[in-house]
This record gives C-alpha cells, sequence and structure tokens, in this order.
C-alpha cells in the first residue's frame, strides 16, 4: 500500500539492459562487454583514474604544509627569510626539460616507435636523478652557510616541503625507471600495449604533477616570505 | 561506448587477475582477495575495540569510586596504579589511548576497511578491489599502525624499554617517562605535545609513537580511500549506473572521498608536530615556554623554541578531525539505509535525497572544523561562520532521518537483529545528533565546551551510532560471510541490553555537563557542587559494566556462529543486490566467472505484479514500475 504511494503506478518494459535510452557512460557502467568480461581499456583505465586519485591526496597534504607556512609566517616576528640558493634555478630548468622529454617519451609511444620511447624515458630518468642531486647541493649549499632545519622557521619550512617532494619525486623515479625496464621489453599483445600505455600515462600525470609541484613550491618559498 | 572499438582479435581474458592461492599465508595473512582483507580489517577492529572498552572500563572505576584500592590495578599496573590507587597521569593516558584506539583502529577500520573492502566490490559486481595489491598494503600499514600505538603504551610507561628507544634511535628521540602511556587526548593538543619528555610525565618517546602510528595509519587509510574510489569509478559491471547504486556504496565512496582529502592535511600536521617534538623545530611551539622548572633554550633537553602557533595545529588536526566523525558515521548511515529497506520490505524512501544527503553531509564536513575551537580565542564572526555551516548540516542529517522513517512508516516489519540495530542507529543518530545543533552555536559552545555534554553528544552520535551500524551489518552480512546464520536469540539481547545500557551511560552524562561536570577529570572529590551528582555517575559505571559484558555475549556470538551457526542459503534475508546472487560466502572471484548484469534499482520491493515481494538487480524479465529515481529511469 504503501509502496504504491512511493512508487508510481506507470510501468514500463525493461527494453535493455541498462534500462531505458540512456547510453552507458565509459566507466562502469557500460564499460564492461555483454559477456560481461571487462574490456582491456577498463582495466588499463584504473591507472590513470587512481593516479588522479592519489595526486588529489598528495595536494590536499602540500596544501595542508602550504596553509600552515601562511599561517606561520603570519604569526610571529622569528621569521628571516632564506637566500635563495642559485642553484635552485639550475634544478628548476632539469626538472621542466625532464616534463618535456617525458612528453616526447609518451609521444613516441603512442607512434609506436619502442626504441626512442625507451631512450627518452632514460634521459627523463637521468634528468630526474639530476635534479635530486642539486637539490642535494642546495641544502649543502645552505648548511654551509649556517642554516639548518630547525635554524628559523622559514629554514624548517624550505626543508621539510623540499625534502617531502624529493620524497615524493623518488617515487616518480621509482616509476619511472620500472616502466623503462618494461620498455625494453618486447611487447606484442594489444592487453599489453593497452596496459603498457597506461602505466606510462599515469607515471606521465605523476611526474608532470611533481614538476608543477616544484614550481609552485619554489614560488611559494621565494616570492612568500 | 567503449564496446565498439574493441578489437575481435584481442587475447581471452581470465575474469580473475590473480589466481585463488592455495598456500595458508597467501590465502590468509598476505592475502589479495578483498573478501579476506576485508576480515581482516574486521578481526583488527574487533581486537582494538576491546583494548578501548577495556580502557573505558577502567577509567569509570576511577570515576566512581576514587578512592577505593583495587588489588588487581596495583597488580597490573605498577607505575599507574601504585597500591591500587590510579593516579591521574594513569587516567589521562587511559584518555588518550582510549580515544585514539576507538577513533582510529575501530570506527575507521571496521566500517569502511571492513565491511566496505568486503562487500563494495561484490554489490557493484566487480571480481576484487582495482588494486589488490595495494588493498594488502593498506591493511598491513594499518597493521603496522596498530602495533605502533601498543608500542606506545608501554615505551612510555616502562622507563628501560624507553631509556632503550631513545638510546637507539638518537637523544633527541627522548626516553620513556614512566607513565602508563602517553598522555594528550587523542586531539594531542599542542604546545604540551610539540615539546618532548620535558614537559612532563607521557611526553616521552611513546607520545613520539603515538605521532608516528597515526601518520602510519593515515598512509593505510589513503592506500584504502585511493582504492575504493576507484574501484567504484571503474569497475562497475554491466548496468550498474551511479543512481542503482545501492546506498551502502554511496556511503562507502563518499567516506573514501573525505578520508582522501582529510587524512593528508593530518599526516602533514603530524609530520610539522613530530619535527617540533624530535628536531627542535617551532612550527607548533611559542616562544618562552617554561616547563618542569626549565626555561625553553636554557637546557639541552629542552631547545630553544620561537614563536609558533599551537593553535595551527588545532585547525590542522580539526579540518582532519571533523571529517573524521563522517568517516566514521557515513557507512553506518549506507548499511542502515539498506539494512532498514530489506527488512520494511520497501524501497528506501527518496533515494535520490539519500544520495544527495550523504554528498552534503560529507562537503559540509569540510567547512566546521571551527566548531571544535570556539573557545581558541577564534574571532566572533568565524564562529558565526561555523555556526552557520555547522547547524546546515543539520538539514540534510534531517533528510536521512526523515527518509528512514519514511521507509519504515506503515512497513511490516520483520524484526531482525539486524533491523533492531538498524533502528537503533536511527534512534541513536537523532538522539546524539539533536545535541549538535547545541553545540554547534557559538555562544552555547562556550560554556558547555569541555564538560559531560561534550562525551555525550559525540559518544551517542558517532560512536555508538556508527558502533551500532557495524553491529547491524555483522548480523545482516554474518550469513554471506562465513555461510552461517548469528543465533538471533542471542542476538536479541545482545540488542536490548546495549540498547537500553548505551542510553543509561550517555544520558546521564549530558545532566552532568549542565551541571559543570569538566571532562577528562580523573577525580571530582574537591569540587563539592558535584558531589549530588557522584550517584549518577556510579550509575553510568554500572550501565557500563553491565553493557561491556553484554559485548562478550556477541563476540561468543560471532565465533560460535562461525562454525555451528544455523547454515544460511544463498539469499537468507530475500534482499535485493549483487551480493545476494552468490553463494556463501562467496567464491574467490565473487560470481564464480561471470560478472552479474543489473537490470533494476538496488530497492525493489514490494514490487506491484511481480512474482515475488521483491527483485534482484539482477533479475531479467520482470516488470517494474518507474519509481521516484530509485532505480534511476527517465521517462
Amino acid at each position: 500500500m504503501m509502496a504504491t504511494m512511493v512508487t508510481s503506478t506507470k510501468t514500463t518494459r525493461q527494453t535493455s539492459p541498462g534500462g531505458g535510452p540512456k547510453i552507458p557512460g565509459p566507466n562502469g557502467n557500460g564499460s564492461k562487454r555483454h559477456d560481461g568480461l571487462p574490456s582491456p581499456d577498463s582495466h588499463a583505465n584504473r591507472y590513470r583514474i587512481g593516479m588522479w586519485v592519489g595526486l588529489a591526496s598528495v595536494a590536499m597534504m602540500f596544501t595542508s604544509l602550504s596553509s600552515a607556512y601562511i599561517v606561520r609566517s603570519a604569526s610571529s616576528n622569528d621569521w628571516i627569510a632564506l637566500p635563495m640558493p642559485r642553484v635552485l634555478l639550475a634544478s628548476t630548468a632539469l626538472i621542466l626539460s625532464s616534463s618535456a622529454t617525458l612528453e616526447v617519451a609518451r609521444r613516441k609511444l603512442k607512434a609506436a616507435l619502442s626504441g626512442p620511447y625507451s631512450q627518452w624515458l632514460l634521459v627523463t630518468v637521468v634528468l630526474g636523478i639530476a635534479f635530486l642531486g642539486l637539490q642535494l647541493v642546495a641544502w649543502r649549499q645552505l648548511a654551509r652557510q649556517g642554516i639548518y632545519l630547525a635554524s628559523n622557521p622559514h629554514s624548517s619550512f624550505f626543508y621539510l616541503m623540499t625534502g617531502a617532494h624529493a620524497v615524493h619525486l623518488i617515487g616518480g623515479l621509482l616509476g619511472l625507471t620500472f616502466v623503462w625496464l618494461r620498455s625494453r621489453r618486447h611487447e606484442i599483445e594489444s592487453a599489453g600495449m593497452a596496459k603498457r600505455k597506461a602505466a606510462t600515462d599515469a607515471v606521465t600525470i605523476y611526474w608532470h604533477f611533481m614538476d608543477a609541484l616544484w614550481i609552485y613550491l619554489f614560488l611559494l618559498l621565494f616570492l612568500w616570505r | 561506448m567503449a564496446e565498439t572499438h574493441e578489437g575481435a582479435h584481442e587475447a581471452p581474458h581470465e575474469v580473475h587477475r590473480h589466481p585463488a592461492p592455495t598456500g595458508f599465508i597467501r590465502k590468509y595473512i598476505f592475502s589479495l582477495d578483498h573478501k579476506v582483507i576485508g576480515i581482516q580489517y574486521i578481526m583488527l577492529a574487533l581486537a582494538a575495540v576491546i583494548v578501548g572498552m577495556l580502557m573505558s572500563l577502567l577509567m569509570r572505576l576511577k570515576l566512581s569510586w576514587p578512592d577505593h584500592k583495587w588489588a588487581i590495578l596495583a597488580w597490573l599496573f605498577p607505575t599507574g596504579a601504585p597500591d591500587g590507587l590510579m593516579n591521574p597521569e594513569f587516567y589521562l593516558s587511559l584518555v588518550t589511548m582510549h580515544g585514539t584506539i576507538m577513533v582510529f583502529f575501530v570506527l575507521t577500520t571496521a566500517p569502511q576497511g571492513g565491511f566496505g573492502n568486503y562487500f563494495l566490490p561484490i554489490q557493484i559486481g566487480a571480481e576484487d578491489m582495482a588494486f589488490p595489491v595495494l588493498n594488502m598494503m593498506s591493511f598491513w600499514v594499518t597493521f603496522v599502525g596498530f602495533i605502533a600505538i601498543l608500542l606506545a603504551i608501554f615505551v612510555e610507561g616502562n622507563h628501560a624499554l624507553g631509556e632503550w628507544f631513545g638510546a637507539t634511535l638518537g637523544t633527541s628521540f627522548a626516553g620513556g617517562s614512566g607513565t602508563v602511556g602517553p598522555i594528550g587526548g587523542w586531539t594531542g593538543y599542542a604546545p604540551l605535545s610539540s615539546v618532548g619528555k620535558i614537559a612532563g610525565p607521557g611526553q616521552g618517546a611513546g607520545m613520539n609513537l603515538w605521532v608516528i602510528s597515526i601518520a602510519i595509519f593515515c598512509i593505510g587509510s589513503l592506500l584504502g580511500a585511493l582504492n575504493f574510489i576507484t574501484t567504484l569509478l571503474n569497475m562497475r559491471t554491466k548496468g550498474m549506473s551511479l543512481m542503482r547504486m545501492p546506498l551502502t556504496c554511496w556511503a562507502w565512496f563518499t567516506t573514501a572521498v573525505l578520508a582522501l582529502l582529510s587524512f593528508p592535511v593530518l599526516l602533514g600536521g603530524g609530520i610539522l608536530l613530530l619535527l617540533d617534538r624530535i628536531a627542535a623545530t617551532s612550527f607548533f611551539t611559542p616562544a618562552g615556554l617554561y616547563f618542569t622548572g626549565v626555561l625553553s633554550g636554557t637546557s639541552p633537553n629542552f631547545p630553544l623554541h620561537t614563536g609558533g602557533s599551537p593553535i595551527l595545529w588545532q585547525h590542522l588536526f580539526w579540518f582532519f578531525g571533523h571529517p573524521e566523525v563522517y568517516i566514521a558515521i557515513l557507512p553506518g548511515m549506507g548499511a542502515t539505509s539498506h539494512i532498514l529497506a530489506t527488512f520494511a520490505r520497501k524501497p528506501v524512501f527518496g533515494y535520490r535525497a539519500m544520495v544527495f544527503a550523504i554528498f552534503a553531509i560529507g562537503l559540509l564536513g569540510f567547512f566546521v572544523w571551527g566548531h571544535h575551537m570556539f573557545i581558541s580565542g577564534m574571532s566572533p564572526y568565524s564562529a558565526i561562520a561555523f555556526s552557520i555551516l555547522t547547524l546546515s548540516i543539520g538539514v540534510p542529517s534531517a533528510v536521512k532521518t526523515f527518509n528512514w522513517i519514511g521507509t519504515l512508516w506503515g512497513a511490516r516489519i520483520r524484526f531482525t537483529t539486524a533491523m533492531l540495530f538498524a533502528i537503533g542507529f536511527v534512534s541513536l543518530f537523532v538522539a546524539g545528533g539533536i545535541t549538535g545543533l547545541i553545540l554547534g552555536q557559538s555562544s552555547l559552545d562556550l560554556p558547555m565546551h569541555d564538560t559531560y555534554i561534550v562525551p555525550a553528544h559525540f559518544h551517542l552520535v558517532m560512536g555508538v551510532a556508527s558502533i551500532f551500524g557495524m553491529f547491524a551489518a555483522t548480523y545482516f552480512w554474518f550469513p554471506k560471510m562465513f555461510g552461517r546464520l548469528m543465533n538471533e536469540r542471542i542476538g536479541r539481547i545482545h540488542f536490548w541490553v546495549t540498547f537500553l545500557g548505551v542510553y543509561a551511560i550517555f544520558m546521564p552524562m549530558h545532566v552532568m555537563g549542565l551541571q559543570g561536570m569538566p571532562r577528562r577529570y580523573s577525580q571530582f572529590t574537591e569540587y563539592h557542587f558535584l558531589d549530588t551528582l557522584h550517584p549518577l555517575v556510579i550509575f553510568v559505571s554500572v550501565s557500563a559494566i553491565i553493557t561491556i559484558a553484554v559485548q562478550f555475549l556477541f563476540y561468543f556470538n560471532v565465533f560460535w556462529s562461525m562454525f555451528k551457526g544455523e547454515k544460511a542459503g544463498e539469499n537468507p534475508w530475500e534482499a535485493t543486490t549483487l551480493e545476494w546472487n552468490t553463494t556463501s560466502p562467496p567464491p574467490h572471484d565473487n560470481f564464480a566467472g561471470v560478472l552479474p548484469t543489473v537490470y533494476h534499482g538496488p530497492y525493489e520491493f514490494a514490487v506491484p505484479g511481480a512474482p515475488r515481494d521483491y527483485v534482484m538487480q539482477s533479475e531479467v524479465d520482470v516488470e517494474v514500475p518507474s519509481g521516484d529515481g530509485h532505480n534511476g529511469h527517465k521517462h
């Protein structure tokens, strides 16, 4: 009795699975084949989705650190702005170019050129390691000037944020190395190629994000001080 | 459409990416199966809840019989309760550990990691989570976090262990203080928590471990949340459109989004706090602190701190802390909606409104953290903004409550134990939520802050209500998980004693709070204006002892029914969603090789003209009237 109040009495014949004329969306609903098996695209897509979701959480962590940075910079008069280590300009250039080389690698993969794809990946890995090396140089320079983690709030945030970025970047390097090692394997199966593309996409998204994050941190640390 | 550009030459696919494991370790310990991982999470919560519950029992002993010398306490805790009299530090560390263990390792693990892990993939018709290895890691990281929090108690309490710990990890990593466990409340407010051992009892190595444990827990939760979101977006089976998902899935999804966006903030804050403690930074530690006779900067044990902001910690903590209470309760809301519809034999009243209400609660939950900080010296204008946003959560909450009542209205209810607990959830949610409207107003919160009305409020609405949601879920899904029904007679006793018990425990606390009884005090013998409340305090303690005792009936029921319970078929409750479409317990890949296709909304009960009074989501060729949104068709 109550049910007829909740639902209307109009009835309709189910014409197609999925219900009604609506065309199913690409993810989940409709992305399975008629035999109920997942399509290779759907399987590969989850790496891209998962990467974006994961980056949302990384972004939130750096948001929390940035808000702490901004609040702390205004909460007391013990804030002494750091001199910018010049080497950071070089590391910024390195990470920017690493994004470019990775993008080239991804395009080579799209064009099915697995040799150049692998080589450009390797270049990206090398650039990434070089970036980390320059970050280390920057920390050593500051330490030589007697500026340590606990010296003053700006230096604390500098070491913390660049350190947290470096840790995340190491994760990206591991991903790149993994993709590079896989790239040397011969792949003919279409499912394998779809997976490789998805893995490369995921790592690329992550790496670009780390690049943008570095630019953001660099601007925050040396313009807002 | 995805089907159109699939090549005909593609390789055949197994439905399940990882074959069913055979060895004990791969099958039950380091399992990739979301069902096993779900049960692992539930077992972790069942273990953690005993620890947390016994801690609350110890606190009640101290509060109601402050001068009694408990021989057993003297024997168990020679430092915390010499001659059987619990000292205030011990009491405070119990407050801290009870809160931390309950919030993180019970209310966050069982509802989401446990039931969500087990049932989200099955309910959307997937063969597993999107990233099984990540899923396994998320549990084991959480487990390490639990070990760390237990270790924190011993490292802090035991001088020798604490000193060894400090010596091993460097001198800045202070040793134990000899108190039983870290002290700081589950909120760990700075600067007490941010300067290290010099700040007094409970602030040594154990407190470091407390921070580390929470950071580890954050990482575990993040891995889980990432997996939930990707699984739900990517792995729904054919026909499972968003508006055909069970409300449980909506709740788990929203919870995962909340966890994904709030835990990183706590992680960031936790790193800052740890650096203040062990690396002498000054993020939260203000200048000129004077602790136990030492001024900051005058001793190697107490390095110089300058100009940190303790309020900053509160902001970071509560930006996480408020979404956290929804992380605890939303899965319970989902389970309650699901179970109410099943046993009322009616569609959920206003499915669409329920979905939007879940999302509205989740979204608003991010903008109300300031209501925990009204007495922190906040500007009254911000306080008004936080108040208004807080009160506006009452709207979607009321939508949910009225829809639950609408679902029950005029129904021929089947009063199973699961249903009783689901109705109990609604009752507790209303009873506890109503005081939220009082505490959410800054002018009323000012006098009530840190009195017993606050624990009364949050225990009812986020503690006990969430637990009731989980009890309901346990009784409801147990037959699916273990193939056997739980004993209903024991279940009913468990329900009635627990239901009356929790009201007997927490209702009097409102009265105490209004009389001005402060929370976190270990005894009130010196506060004579509270003397008249003492019988009430004893009443609460007796109720707590009875309620806690009855929980062991539940434990007995769970473990007895696993082996001796009445055999359950595929669908003992005549329910509609996909998990009831497969064997109990489900096979390794959930649907024995063929994923189901979905044709109907999740709550097609009492369908006119249908052969039975319910239509399962996967049933073909059954006419279903178009409902108000609950099956997602447009005509």
